[in-house]
């Protein structure tokens, strides 16, 4: 008998890594055309994935932007000094503007409220009753004159009235461009009056816009000390304060005003900041996008049944090359690796394409609509990553077909 | 490893059977090989013939450790291969055999030199001496003027000379033909034959199987399988023959 070596030192056959990529980039470009069919699924799942949240972060920046601009400078006090004491009365004091304007970063305050007529009281533009028919619908709006600075206002014709005319109470108005067309006020060169139940009040300017309040636009405005001296102070809770703050200012602001305003009963108020923007980035058109996020989910479960079927496709088809590899000393899991790689590279090469036309996508939208595109960081690095594993789960099946198949059985083909 | 081709000549025949067979589990059970003995020594070339069904593709399994015999035991280079785990007999063959099939197995969209540097994968030669060893490998089988060319460009004995050049680069012990002329004409399955022969004339084993009788013509030694049976017939009747 011959003497038998017991060999324990047969080097183990390898699969190196850049041997996997190049076999896997070699399965995929070889055949290009069914390669590009196979990843499309991909494509459409991670190209509606990035441009649904593409498209999400631009517009919610959008509407930031827009807040930005108006709201967040924007502080309003609410007296609720009835709550605490139901005996308190209007808790703005008569110096309240003064009050504000002196809190650092305060650019315009004002009080305001709405004046409560009695039935009969109506606005009109003539003393005479029935000759021009009440107008019904028409607000009186009592308010210092720091309301008009704080809500931007800009007049049409005349001028707002000043701290003299509010200290005087005296009775003038200042009207609503919407208002002077009803009344049938055409030009103030000729003083008109208004008349206000039997109170005529002087009209001094005409509001053509606002930035703010636009309410102003469709209302009679009269001095607060006026409306105090004729109609009395305000039903509880009504009167409110407007502040406009420059950016930045307004959190600290919304703190202090309570305190300037009232150092002996800050709690009668309740100052309103601006929303965060970054809770109001997350509410914005939520549904929507768990809806269009669903769809691209679905979208790559589509793409991943794609490339299962692709892959076992091509399993089969290359029975002879899996029987030839197993020959050349492949085993069972370095076929696996071979067909999980070209599955995940396919599924990484659609995640790639898909966030390029994703982008593209977002680019585009945002241009015809004059915005800023606004991409996540995150959103354009994980989609190529959530192609890649698409691709591999997809292959994981046919990938484990390959490895049973045996190699005497393959080479028979 | 053990070395060289050299190194391994001196010690053990390439191929040693004893009493091997393979006997598929029933019911009814059906032996595809019946136990047998066979030696196959280093640089011989063997010829295994047989009409179609009498058992060839078992032997080739066995030979080239892509199936293992329910009886017996198979020594490679020495090696007892019935004790060797999965993993070392898929090493082992790829390293000591060097498979010639009927349907040539190349890849049709790769190159001529790709097709022979894909032997080297797995056997983890470095990459940077892989292209000079396949290159040096279809010179060695008179391709070297078409590395670049596909497969599907190249004549039918142009092809199977490819898979020769890659069954040679890994520098095996036993070159494992199932019959390599099968789908060739004539005049190339000649220039294959001639080739084989000249592999030989090198010091190359070389074990064909075949049912053809020209091709078992050009072994030195010829081996018959007939339902199952393996019986290793005069040695010198081929010389004669020829």
């Amino acid at each position: 008998m011959r003497r038998v070596r017991r060999t324990g030192c047969i080097k183990p056959s390898v699969f190196a890594w850049r041997d996997v990529l190049s076999e896997s980039l070699a399965g995929m470009l070889q055949r290009p055309g069914r390669s590009a069919l196979t990843a499309l699924g991909t494509v459409l799942g991670v190209g509606t994935f990035v441009a649904v949240l593409g498209l999400t972060a631009t517009t919610s920046s959008q509407i930031d932007t827009r807040f930005n601009a108006l709201s967040a400078t924007e502080v309003t006090v609410e007296d609720i000094a009835h709550e605490q004491d139901e005996f308190a009365g209007l808790a703005f004091p008569a110096d309240a503007d003064a009050r504000i304007e002196r809190l650092n970063g305060v650019e315009h305050a004002g009080v305001y409220w709405p004046v409560r007529l009695a039935p009969g009281e109506l606005v009109r533009s003539s003393a005479i009753a029935g000759s021009d028919g009440a107008q019904n619908s028409i607000d009186v709006v009592a308010a210092s004159p720091g309301v008009f600075a704080a809500a931007g206002t800009r007049l049409a014709e005349g001028r707002v009235y000043d701290a003299y005319a509010s200290e005087l109470a005296a009775p003038v108005a200042v009207i609503g461009a919407g208002v002077a067309d009803r009344l049938g006020i055409t030009t103030l060169e000729t003083h008109p009056a208004i008349f206000i139940g039997s109170q005529p009040f002087t009209v001094t300017g005409v509001v053509a816009d606002t930035d703010r309040k636009a309410d102003l636009l469709l209302s009679v405005v009269v001095p607060r000390t006026t409306a105090e001296r004729i109609w009395g102070r305000p039903e509880a809770g009504g009167g409110k304060m407007l502040i406009t703050t420059s950016l930045g200012a307004a959190p600290q602001i919304a703190e202090e005003a309570a305190t300037a305003l009232r150092p002996d009963h800050p709690e009668y108020f309740k100052a309103v900041p601006p929303p965060d923007p970054k809770t109001l980035r997350g509410q914005v058109g939520d549904d929507l996008n768990q809806l269009f996020l669903l769809l691209a989910a679905i979208c790559l479960v589509i793409g991943a049944v794609g490339i299962a079927n692709t892959t076992l496709v091509a399993v089969l088809e290359r029975t002879g090359e899996i029987g030839l590899r197993r020959a050349l000393g492949a085993r069972g899991r370095h076929i696996t690796v071979q067909f999980l790689a070209e599955s995940g590279a396919l599924g990484a090469l659609g995640g790639l394409v898909g966030t390029s036309l994703g982008v593209l996508t977002v680019v585009i939208v945002a241009m015809f609509r004059n915005w800023t595109p606004v991409i996540h960081p995150v959103t354009a690095a994980a989609a190529p990553a959530i192609g890649l594993a698409t691709g591999v789960i997809a292959g994981l099946y046919p990938a484990w077909r390959a490895a049973r198949i045996q190699p005497a059985e393959a080479l028979r083909r | 490893m053990t070395g060289t081709v050299a190194e391994r000549a001196a010690a053990d025949p390439v191929i040693e059977f004893r009493g091997i067979g393979l006997t598929y589990p029933g019911p009814p059970p059906v032996a595809a090989l019946r136990p047998c003995d066979l030696t196959v020594e280093r640089g011989e070339f063997v010829a295994v013939v047989g009409p179609s069904g009498s058992g060839k593709s078992t032997f080739l399994n066995i030979a080239g450790l892509l199936d293992t015999p329910t009886s017996g035991m198979y020594l490679l280079d020495g090696v007892d291969t019935g004790t060797l785990r999965d993993a070392d007999r898929t090493a082992l063959r790829g390293l000591r055999i060097g498979f010639v099939f009927q349907t040539f197995h190349l890849l049709p969209q790769r190159s001529t030199l790709e097709n022979v540097k894909l032997a080297l994968v797995y056997s983890g030669f470095p990459r940077r001496e892989r292209t000079a060893r396949a290159r040096e490998a279809l010179e060695q089988v008179g391709l070297g003027h078409r590395i670049e060319a596909l497969p599907t460009r190249l004549s039918g004995g142009e092809r199977q000379r490819v898979a020769i050049a890659r069954a040679l680069v890994t520098q095996p012990s036993l070159l494992l033909c199932d019959e390599p002329t099968g789908n060739l004409d004539t005049a190339n399955a000649d220039s294959v034959l001639a080739l084989l022969e000249e592999l030989h004339a090198d010091g190359m084993t070389v074990l064909v199987i075949t049912h053809d009788p020209l091709v078992a013509a050009r072994a030195r030694r010829t081996v018959t399988i007939r339902d199952g049976v393996l019986s290793v017939s005069d040695t010198e009747m081929s010389e004669v023959a020829r």
